[in-house]
């Protein structure tokens, strides 16, 4: 089976994903913004991030990536 | 402080009980609609199902002492482990068995690989690990659901009789009503949840003067809070804890049954997109009431769970009630779960296979009821000695789980996976991580300079990480150099298009 570029595509965005959900770029920092630690804004934004990519990849990698993709999809829903 | 939020609690659990034995009515009778509901949930119901088996107690009260004690970045380390990896593991793995499952009628991890690799004793290896672990898990519920009604009644109910409650519901609940009735009630149990904590949130913000003002004081009273890492977070420690956990959720026996649960592809998509913000929308609250309990006025005796105390404390007492109510049941929920999956892997993978291949159905289903009357008792009783915090007892089970999902997710992939190598890379992380969770640590000598032995994190690292790693190259490695068993069929993972 070969990978096509598109395959490859959605595991960077799935390990950029991983990667990013701890904000090592914001590490010791303790400013609080509206209420709450800044880290935590980022986490909320990310969580939201990471839900639209998902369902993205529902949409259009799901079963390519798993090698059992037949005829050419219509959408995501039967 | 009276019983009578303890009447609150005992009516909730009844009503989950009620809610329970309806399903079980609904459904068939046998082993396939008892154990996954004949492969029939929509994707509300697997959703909450799997959520709610999430939902506890390791979450639910471990996860606010945690932030409490140490601060709110354990969000993060449940954000990265839960939101995002334990997604993408739910496609990887879950999506996979699902395919695999489907096409061969599979209900338990330890029959689809024992059917692929002809052998009954990599069948029985699996179920048999997976039931080691499970049991400190189980524990963990009874030691939260012990110590929440202790906390609830101000102390009129001992721990040791929250913890037999809670073991008494989950014996009858799990007799009676087999997954239908679990996933019900797991659906109403999640929503019901989702909701009063964040009625507890607003209540309590509104009550300290604000979400600005309350963690003004997290900060007053420990400065280091609002700043990411310090102190218990360091960078290994949240990705050692992150990537165990995540694992090793794929690989609890009522996590891994659901992969064989979804009623389609479509079901499994909606999930896997709707789990970040399920994460977000519980854990945020969940833990920051934790975290900004630290700086309010409040006493939490050594033991205590800080989100019973904060409650009682903050709303009025038939609140406080029903939240740790929803608590318990959520917990109750979990553990049925997992006495429900353990059941059937101590059935179909251990007692039928190797003890006795002729039972009959009834007496496979009257063996199932004891043992987990059996299971559930001695679980209680071993929570009796308290061995830990819930977060360092859920953290082993976790690990111990972790162990089995590189050599799985080898077989799931990798065609030329042997049974020897399976047996190798299953067994061998396992021995090892057992001798460094029983054996104490200890230091030697060696050329000049100390070594540790044994101890359960080398450099701030969790030793698990090793042993995953290496369970991963034993099984690549065996099955390089051993040929296939007779019997082997590597078609039987072949996954196809429908």
């Amino acid at each position: 089976m070969t990978r096509s570029i598109r395959d490859w595509l959605w595991i960077v965005v799935f390990a950029t994903l991983v990667t990013f959900s701890v904000p090592w770029f914001l590490w010791g920092s303790s400013t609080v913004v509206a209420g709450l630690p800044v880290w935590l804004w980022w986490h909320v934004g990310w969580m939201g991030v990471a839900s639209v990519a998902f369902a993205l990849f529902a949409r259009t990698g799901w079963d390519r990536l798993m090698g059992v993709e037949t005829a050419p999809a219509r959408g995501g829903d039967p | 402080m009276s019983l009578q939020p303890l009447g609150i609690v005992v009516g909730y659990l009844l009503l989950a009980l009620g809610v329970g034995l309806l399903a079980y009515r609904v459904g068939g009778s046998d082993a396939e609609d008892f154990y996954l509901a004949s492969r029939t949930l929509g994707t509300l119901v697997l959703l909450f199902t799997t959520f709610a088996t999430l939902l506890s107690a390791f979450t639910f009260f471990g996860g606010p002492n945690l932030a409490y004690a140490a601060g709110p970045e354990w969000i993060l380390v449940m954000g990265v482990m839960d939101g995002v990896l334990f997604a993408i593991l739910w496609y990887v793995i879950g999506y996979r068995q699902w395919l695999i499952g489907r096409a061969r009628n599979y209900v338990t991890l330890g029959e689809m690989l024992g059917d692929r690799f002809a052998s009954p004793g990599l069948r029985g290896l699996v179920a048999g690990v997976s039931l080691l672990w499970l049991f400190p898990y189980v524990m963990l519920q009874q030691m939260g659901a012990g110590e929440a009604l202790r906390g609830l009644t101000g102390g009129a109910v001992p721990y040791w009789g929250g913890a037999a409650l809670i073991t008494l519901f989950m014996i009858v609940y799990v007799m009676l009503a087999g997954l239908r009735g679990v996933a019900w009630t797991d659906t109403l149990q999640g929503l019901f949840m989702l909701s009063v904590l964040w009625v507890a949130v607003v209540w309590v913000v509104s009550a300290v003067g604000g979400v600005g003002a309350a963690t003004e004081g997290m900060v007053a009273a420990n400065p280091e809070f609002a700043a990411l890492g310090g102190g218990l977070y360091t960078p290994q420690f949240i990705i050692s804890s992150a990537v165990t956990i995540a694992f090793g959720v794929t690989m609890f026996p009522q996590i891994n049954q659901r992969f064989f649960v979804a009623k389609s592809a479509t079901v499994l998509k909606r999930s896997f997109a709707l789990w970040p913000v399920l994460v977000l929308l519980l854990f945020v609250p969940a833990f920051m009431l934790g975290a900004w309990a630290a700086g309010l006025p409040i006493e939490v005796p050594e033991g205590a769970n800080v989100l019973s105390v904060l409650l009682a404390e903050y709303t009025p007492t038939w609140f406080a009630a029903v939240v740790v109510a929803g608590a318990m049941a959520a917990m109750m929920s979990s553990s049925d779960s997992m006495l429900l999956s353990g059941s059937s892997y101590f059935t179909r993978d251990l007692y039928r296979p190797l003890v006795a291949p002729d039972a009959s159905d009834r007496r496979e289903a009257w063996i199932a009821r004891i043992g987990v009357a059996a299971f559930a008792t001695l679980a209680f009783l071993a929570s009796l000695s308290r061995p830990g915090t819930l977060i360092e007892v859920g953290d082993t089970a976790f690990s111990g789980f972790a162990l089995l999902a590189p050599p799985v997710m080898v077989a799931l992939y990798w065609e030329a996976t042997t049974r020897d190598g399976m047996i190798v890379g299953v067994g061998v992380p396992q021995v090892l991580y057992l001798l460094h969770v029983l054996v104490p640590a200890t230091t030697v000598e060696v050329a000049g300079t100390t070594v540790d032995l044994l101890a359960r994190s080398y450099g701030g690292w969790d030793v698990a990480l090793a042993f995953m790693v290496l369970g991963a190259l034993l099984t690549v490695g065996i099955s390089a150099v051993s040929s296939q068993s007779v019997g082997e069929d590597a078609t039987r993972f072949a996954v196809h298009g429908d």
